[in-house]
């Protein structure tokens, strides 16, 4: 157990003339609830599969366990769980029946290891005769993430578990990995959704294959260069348009009904800005400094990586 | 061992839940066997003919009741002009004409000759050669009856058909149709199961598991191993009760040689799911690449002594032509394994080659 959980080294995979994952490097420490955050494309089921011993990288290595996922690959599948991105039980079967499949090629039972999954498994356990197929994306989600921890493994590789969830499922299946991390286990999930995370011990984000940042939320909001403000206005879209054109400005994002704009630090002239806008027949409602919130930090990461 | 049944029961409750999968099962074989059975049948018989009897002679009428009574044809008219006969096989009457010249048993008797014309409808042709077989036949026996007296010397071929008697196509057909159905249903099925996974993502996690590929490829075959020997089971049964296709040989031996060839087929399916990764493109070269050539290329059908020598070739390549030289030979000629052990060994070959293939192709990893 002196090895990392796991422990990433140059690692680059290339698909044709593609660079899935290019030069990545880390380690995650046991008992670790690491996330992947990063748009679709950017290498993160790539990754998971490769640390899942389902691909083979073309440069560098990687261990899991201390074990190469190469070389010892077998050893490796006796002691991870792993949660595919796409919903990949058999949606013939019940729950129950699932469950125990997994259980069993597993070598061990539902009993045994019944605490284990007790939280989450409880929850769908009165639709145990229930096919798989219909159940609702939350409950779906529940039942993978029962089958992937039903034989107790150390490391736990979630792919973007909550993606197609609703909000309430998302935050019940945050707080059981939360509490699956209490219970020893090391965690690597990724996920589409900025907002989850603020939930991980430390984040990494990703894009193009590659890692921008891989440290806890607190420092990716600590470290934001600039100054952040929101407006309102009726027509988001043209105030948003109008923002991007703006001299000076760094960045403006649509959140929602508000706009995050963000200057070099004590470069913002409300009375400047507001006069731009007159100028473009909108009337903003209510600019104010807001403090950073990771998605802000983000948006810049990914904007400066494709800029 | 475990594990294993845990796959095993989970490809049955795959099987049986799915009700369309059953129908391929059970269904389609006994279809396919009624079929072909009654339907597609090369035996003639009540084909219908019509006459041009313009002498209505002794002679005449006693061919006509011969080749009436044969059991083969069936008098549909009798024609006032020879020009008539074109109407007839135009409007699809009659697949046989029979034209006596005039005055024939006159000629006969006067100078040893008379002629009789057998119009066939080539249309047909299999038939239409048939047909006039048949007809020349019957009048050349007749032939043979009233001069038996004169001649003095007569060579009187005895033909025989042996372990066929009767020429059942249905005799051909069972052998055939086993082979057919047995390739499509193993091969098919289980290229099917395979990719099925792959596509649902569930090998994913198979291949994550401690499970070996040889666990997960037998976990995932063998029922249908069970599945497709009890298909060979319903045929062998429909054959014989529906269309008395005897067993002659040992039964035990005709079941052991379906099991063999089942194998191979299997092992066909499980390479083909191992080269692709849609049910889609697995579908297509089980129908495509297994079908056509168990129909065309295994004497099923068409005979392969009759084929060009580069077919040939192929049909030796084709592990069904053996199979249906193996059950023939069990069934209709009662044979032991002492005649079909060199068969017998090209299917075990076969199924080996197959079976390292896949094995050695299957993927323990994605891509």
């Amino acid at each position: 157990m002196d090895s990392p959980a796991v422990s990433v080294k140059n690692l680059t995979l290339r698909y044709g003339d593609t660079l899935a994952l290019n030069d990545l490097s880390f380690d995650v420490p046991h008992g670790e609830l690491l996330g992947f955050i990063g748009p679709d494309g950017a290498g993160k089921t790539t990754l998971f599969r490769v640390l899942t011993t389902l691909l083979v990288p073309t440069h560098g290595s990687a261990q899991v366990d201390g074990l190469d996922v190469v070389k010892d690959y077998r050893q490796i599948r006796n002691n991870i769980g792993y949660m595919p991105g796409r919903f990949s039980l058999y949606q013939d079967l019940s729950v129950e029946e699932n469950l125990t499949f997994f259980a069993t090629i597993f070598g061990t039972t539902i009993r045994e290891n019944y605490d284990l999954i007790k939280d989450i498994y409880s929850q769908i356990e009165p639709f145990k005769n229930r096919k798989a197929g219909q159940l609702s994306g939350g409950m779906k989600q529940k039942l993978a993430l029962s089958c992937a921890l039903i034989h107790k493994p150390g490391i736990l590789f979630l792919d973007e578990p909550t993606t197609g969830v609703d909000a309430v499922s998302r935050r019940e299946f945050w707080e059981m990995l939360k509490r699956l991390q209490a219970g020893d286990i090391t965690i690597l999930v990724s996920t589409p959704y900025m907002d989850e995370a603020v939930l991980c011990d430390r984040v990494a984000l990703i894009q193009n294959g590659r890692i921008m940042k891989i440290t806890t939320p607190a420092n990716v909001i600590a470290s934001y260069p600039y100054s952040l403000f929101s407006v309102k206005a009726d027509d988001i879209y043209g105030l948003l348009k109008a923002l991007r054109d703006y001299p000076g400005i760094h960045r403006a994002d649509a959140f929602g009904q508000t706009v995050h704009l963000s200057f070099n630090k004590d470069e913002f002239r409300e009375a400047a800005l507001l006069d731009y806008l007159k100028e473009k027949g909108i009337e903003p409602a209510g600019i104010r400094e807001i403090k950073a919130t990771i998605e802000d930090c983000f948006m810049d990461l990914m904007g400066k990586e494709e800029g | 061992m475990n594990r294993f049944w845990a796959f095993v029961t989970k490809e049955f409750y795959h099987i049986i839940r799915d009700y369309r999968t059953l129908l391929i099962l059970f269904g389609l074989p006994a279809i396919q066997l009624l079929l072909f059975g009654y339907v597609i049948t090369n035996e003639i018989k009540d084909a219908k003919i019509a006459i041009y009897d313009p002498s209505k002679d002794v002679v005449t009428r006693k061919i006509s009741d011969k080749i009436l009574s044969s059991g083969y044809f069936i008098l549909e008219r009798n024609l006032s002009h020879v020009s008539e006969a074109g109407d007839a096989f135009r409007y699809g009457e009659v697949n046989l004409v029979l034209v006596y010249e005039p005055d024939f048993a006159q000629k006969l008797e006067k100078t040893g000759k008379a002629h009789i014309q057998i119009i066939g409808d080539a249309s047909d042709p299999n038939t239409a050669n048939m047909l006039v077989n048949y007809a020349s036949g019957i009048i050349n026996n007749y032939l043979i009856s009233i001069n038996s007296e004169k001649l003095p010397y007569q060579i009187i071929p005895e033909v025989r058909m042996m372990y066929n008697g009767e020429l059942k196509g249905v005799f051909m057909f069972v052998p055939g149709l086993m082979a057919m159905l047995l390739t499509l249903i193993s091969a098919l099925m289980t290229s099917l199961a395979i990719t099925k996974e792959k596509e649902l993502g569930t090998m994913e996690l198979l291949l994550v598991s401690p499970l070996r590929p040889g666990q997960i490829i037998i976990g995932k075959v063998f029922p249908y191993v069970f599945l497709a020997f009890i298909d060979a089971i319903i045929i062998i049964i429909i054959g014989n009760t529906v269309f008395g296709v005897p067993v002659r040989g040992s039964v035990f031996l005709l079941l052991a040689e379906s099991l063999l060839y089942i194998c191979m087929a299997l092992s066909l399916g499980i390479l083909i799911s191992s080269i692709t990764s849609s049910q889609q493109i697995a579908m297509m070269i089980s129908l495509v690449a297994l079908m056509l050539p168990t129909i065309l290329l295994s004497g099923f059908i068409f005979p392969i002594e009759n084929m060009p020598w580069i077919l040939q070739v192929l049909c030796y390549m084709m592990p069904p032509k053996y199979f249906i030289s193996i059950i023939k030979s069990i069934m209709l000629q009662g044979n032991s394994l002492v005649f079909v052990w060199k068969e017998t060994l090209v299917v075990i070959g076969f199924t080996t080659v197959f079976l390292v293939m896949s094995v050695k192709k299957f993927n323990v990893r994605l891509a």
